[in-house]
């Protein structure tokens, strides 16, 4: 790595700025599509659409009271906050934001570090949040924070496991950890001309267990259960306030977007898209367009669940993730391996590559629709489309009040 | 059901006997007040739970102040884990002294009291409070008054049923549902305000009737509520009815059977729900709720799912009897002709916003000077009710409340004791809780469905 430190600088200026600008959209577009949900109106004050509401929460947050119970541990209880934003923002590092710029004699790549452990540093990342919020319990001294942190200890353990093994099936089949192999075996065509080489087609079940598992991992409803407000009032930050109290959801919500961003990356090609021949400055930054649309996708789909689904119960995330997910990442983990030793010997022909592709899906369709799995989408996918669905304005076939008064 | 009316002089021994020195806990209470020796009222609760158990049991008080626990309520649990050992509701914290205020005001103004307990069934605190009244007087609503109570009951009775499917779904991390069920409610408490003036705590059943002639308008805003809360109740179902969340967060949980929902006095849905198909409406109907044609919905399992579906059942059936309500609406005048009772003016909403009655006005200041004594009196004493005990029961959304009024004859009751079906029905969650999660206790509180304004009075 030989790069200028200003180009270097700038990798990283623009990448935090890019993670933290789509989090504070996350956060406002959350609020904005959920009270859509909830035929509410959400903001729509400070800024157009209130979009700069976010802003404006954050200032206050700056300026609250912050209390420090008297039976807190400390310093422990001031790091914890702390531990989690820095995990979040130092696991962007390996994520490439877009494609190759030239500017000022140099053409780089927008990545602030390409590691040759990429994938695992993520994982490690992920790992020492999961520090933030076990820590933050446990220095809280107080019955919930401690209920919360280690229910989200347990459950961020388990599910790091299961998308370790998703993780694992993506690298066996690119052959690399580094992120920039990852992204560059995906740019060819798939196993259809026309398709995408896009992973999540022919890892399909490990895509699955990823994206199961982000949203465990990001903390987010449905298994939001460290700070479930209904049974543990707030969960591990029970006991904070103020600033450390907004860390703490900057990076939830933090963590939201990088899962995004991450299963973008591994599954779904990354900043790879079309140009359309555009000519060359804007076609230098489709790929960060291209890698935006797709994170905002995962990102509304995190909304929408938080929109229309209950919180499920400690026991049943553990059995789901246990009992499920592992047991599924593995199984691919090891099929993926088969398949790569076998395409390492010679390969097989398209056609059976087809074959078994085909066989697969037909596999994962009878799955579906016969088991539990198939049902259980089927009714949440009804419980998306019934909140989603427009509401009429209230009261449109209440008589007049007026009338009513004469 | 008991009905039984003591006549003056005995109710009068009676009272003379509670009050004699005779009485072993009146002695002592009295002597504890004149500081003859400590009177201890404690709830130090916490500290002999705590001092109980053992090391590895983590003792967490949920509440008063917890978002899940409906209002005030404290539960204090053990925890092995995230199982619970133990679980102690301790109630009291939004007693309000409503039974004990009501023995110093009128009959009539019992009604502005009582709607107050159960915040949100107030109808049904109305009525029950009203039907004991009218039996001690021995008079009875016109036809046109009782159909109008049932329509109104009934309509609050789906927004009772919201509310708890909204706060429910709330604590079970449903935020969507908890906005669906509170909009709705919404264009039910419209319908209430339109009639009352009040959207909740209306004081709109009175003794012998009803405050006022529903307006002209009502029968056209029942219908539009019709028309519109079949589709909104499907999209409860929609959302939940098959959520493979919400079956795993509460089929099994809090499992009670009818025998033991019986010994320990739990009714209303959570009874329905365990197999008994006990509905005061069919058992000892009210207001003619009897010649309407409705379903008790039942289920066999006795859990929080159980209870769910009957309660979007009864929600179902409270509309099949308002519609068949509306039809047979008679006309007619909503409260007794008898003046001594009922208020004689028939005020209508004036164009300043008050109710007003210039007629009646006109006859008592300028006309007739008995009419201006009796609207003296009725205003200011009330009417006397004979002498008596009745107890009166309706079918509210939580189970059997009842209220057994006692009355020496005079202006004022001189006791009324409510039996609230939360404050019975909480008593279950103890046996319901018992080796389920943490998680299983937000779910069984609020499938008991307690109002704390009901259970503390």
């Amino acid at each position: 790595m030989s790069r200028p430190l200003w180009v270097a600088g700038l990798t990283a200026g623009l990448t935090f700025l890019y993670f933290l600008l789509t989090t504070a959209i996350l956060i406002w577009g959350e609020r904005r599509v959920v009270a859509r949900m909830q035929s509410r109106l959400g903001p729509n004050r400070v800024g157009p659409l209130g979009a700069l509401q976010t802003l404006v929460d954050g200032l206050k947050m700056f300026f609250k009271e912050d209390v420090t119970p008297a039976m807190v541990k400390q310093p422990i209880f001031t790091v914890a906050p702390l531990v989690g934003v820095v995990a979040g923002l130092l696991s962007t590092a390996v994520i490439p934001i877009g494609g190759e710029v030239t500017l000022g004699g140099e053409t780089f790549t927008l990545q602030v570090a390409d590691l040759g452990v990429g994938v695992l540093w993520f994982l490690a990342m992920g790992s020492i949040h999961v520090y933030s919020v076990f820590l933050a319990g446990w220095a809280s001294s107080s019955p919930y924070p401690l209920l919360g942190g280690v229910r989200s200890s347990a459950q961020m353990i388990s599910y790091e496991i299961a998308q370790g093994l998703a993780v694992a099936s993506v690298f066996i089949y690119a052959g690399s950890l580094r992120v920039s192999d990852i992204v560059a075996a995906q740019s060819g065509e798939g196993l259809l001309p026309g398709l995408p080489g896009w992973f999540a087609i022919p890892l399909l079940p490990a895509f699955a267990v990823f994206v199961v598992g982000m949203v465990a991992e990001a903390g987010r409803p449905p298994f939001d259960l460290a700070e479930a407000e209904g049974e543990l009032v707030g969960g591990f930050h029970t006991e904070y306030s103020g600033l450390r109290f907004g860390m703490f959801m900057l990076a939830e919500f933090m963590a939201v977007v990088i899962q995004s961003a991450m299963v973008v990356t591994l599954f779904l090609g990354g900043p790879s898209g079309p140009t359309f021949g555009l000519p060359a400055p804007i076609a230098a930054v489709m790929p960060t367009v291209w890698f935006t649309l797709k994170t905002l996708l995962f990102i509304f789909l995190f909304i929408l669940l938080r929109g229309a689904l209950p919180r499920t119960r400690y026991d049943r995330l553990m059995a789901l993730g246990w009992k499920l997910l592992i047991p599924v990442g593995l199984v691919w983990a090891l099929a993926t391996a088969a398949l790569v030793l076998v395409r390492e010997d010679g390969g097989l022909s398209t056609t059976a590559r087809l074959g078994l592709a085909a066989g697969a899906v037909v596999v994962a369709v009878l799955g579906l629709a016969t088991g539990r799995g198939g049902r259980d989408a089927a009714t949440i996918g009804r419980a998306v489309s019934t909140a989603v669905r427009p509401t009429a304005p209230a009261a449109t076939d209440e008589p007049d009040p007026a009338e009513v008064a004469r | 059901m008991s009905d039984t009316t003591l006549h003056g002089t005995e109710a009068a021994e009676a009272a003379d006997r509670a009050t004699s020195a005779d009485d072993p806990t009146l002695a002592a209470l009295r002597a504890g007040l004149e500081g003859e020796s400590e009177l201890f009222v404690e709830g130090a609760d916490w500290e002999s739970v705590a001092d109980a158990v053992r090391d590895e049991t983590l003792i967490v008080n949920m509440g008063p102040q917890h978002p899940s626990t409906h209002g005030v309520l404290r539960l204090v649990l053990e925890l092995d884990g995230e199982t619970v050992t133990n679980l102690t509701p301790i109630i009291g914290y939004l007693h309000t002294g409503i039974e004990k205020s009501a023995e110093y005001r009128n009959w009539v103004q019992g009604t502005t009291f009582f709607t107050r307990m159960d915040y949100l069934s107030p109808l049904f605190n109305e009525l029950a409070y009203c039907l004991g009244v009218e039996r001690l007087l021995g008079v009875e609503a016109p036809p046109r008054a009782q159909a109008v109570r049932v329509i109104l009951t009934e309509f609050n009775r789906i927004a009772s049923h919201l509310v708890w499917l909204a706060t429910g779904g709330m604590e079970l991390g449903s935020t969507t549902v908890m906005t669906y069920g509170f909009r709705e409610r919404e264009h039910i408490l419209d319908l209430f305000e339109s009639q009352s003036g009040l959207r909740m705590n209306h004081a709109y059943i009175r003794p012998g009737g009803l405050a006022n002639q529903v307006t002209d308008d009502f029968v056209a805003r029942a219908e539009a509520l019709l028309r519109r809360l079949p589709e909104k109740i499907g999209e409860f179902e929609d959302l939940l009815t098959e959520n493979p969340i919400w079956n795993d967060r509460l089929r099994g949980v809090g499992v009670i059977d009818v025998e033991r929902a019986l010994a320990l006095g739990v009714t209303g849905p959570l009874l329905r729900a365990a197999g008994l198909g006990h509905d005061l409406r069919r058992t000892d109907p009210y207001c003619g709720i009897e010649q309407y044609d409705f379903d008790v919905p039942t289920d066999t399992a006795g859990d929080s799912y159980a209870r769910y579906t009957v309660r979007i059942e009864e929600m179902r059936q409270s509309m099949r009897i308002i519609r068949q309500a509306l039809d047979t609406l008679p006309s007619g005048p909503v409260m007794v002709a008898d003046r001594r009772i009922a208020m004689p003016s028939q005020q209508q909403l004036g164009a300043d916003g008050m109710g007003n009655d210039p007629a009646y006005i006109r006859h008592i200041m300028g006309e007739s000077m008995e009419a201006l004594i009796n609207h003296f009196k009725l205003s200011t004493e009330g009417f006397t009710v004979p002498a008596g005990q009745v107890y009166s029961a309706v079918e509210s959304p939580r189970g059997e409340l009842g209220y057994a009024i006692t009355s020496i004859g005079s202006n004022k009751p001189w006791r009324v004791h409510v039996r609230e079906p939360s404050f019975v029905n909480l008593q279950a969650a103890r046996e319901m809780t018992r080796g389920h999660q943490v998680a299983d206790v937000i779910a069984v509180v609020a499938s008991i469905d307690p109002v704390m304004g009901g259970v503390d009075r």
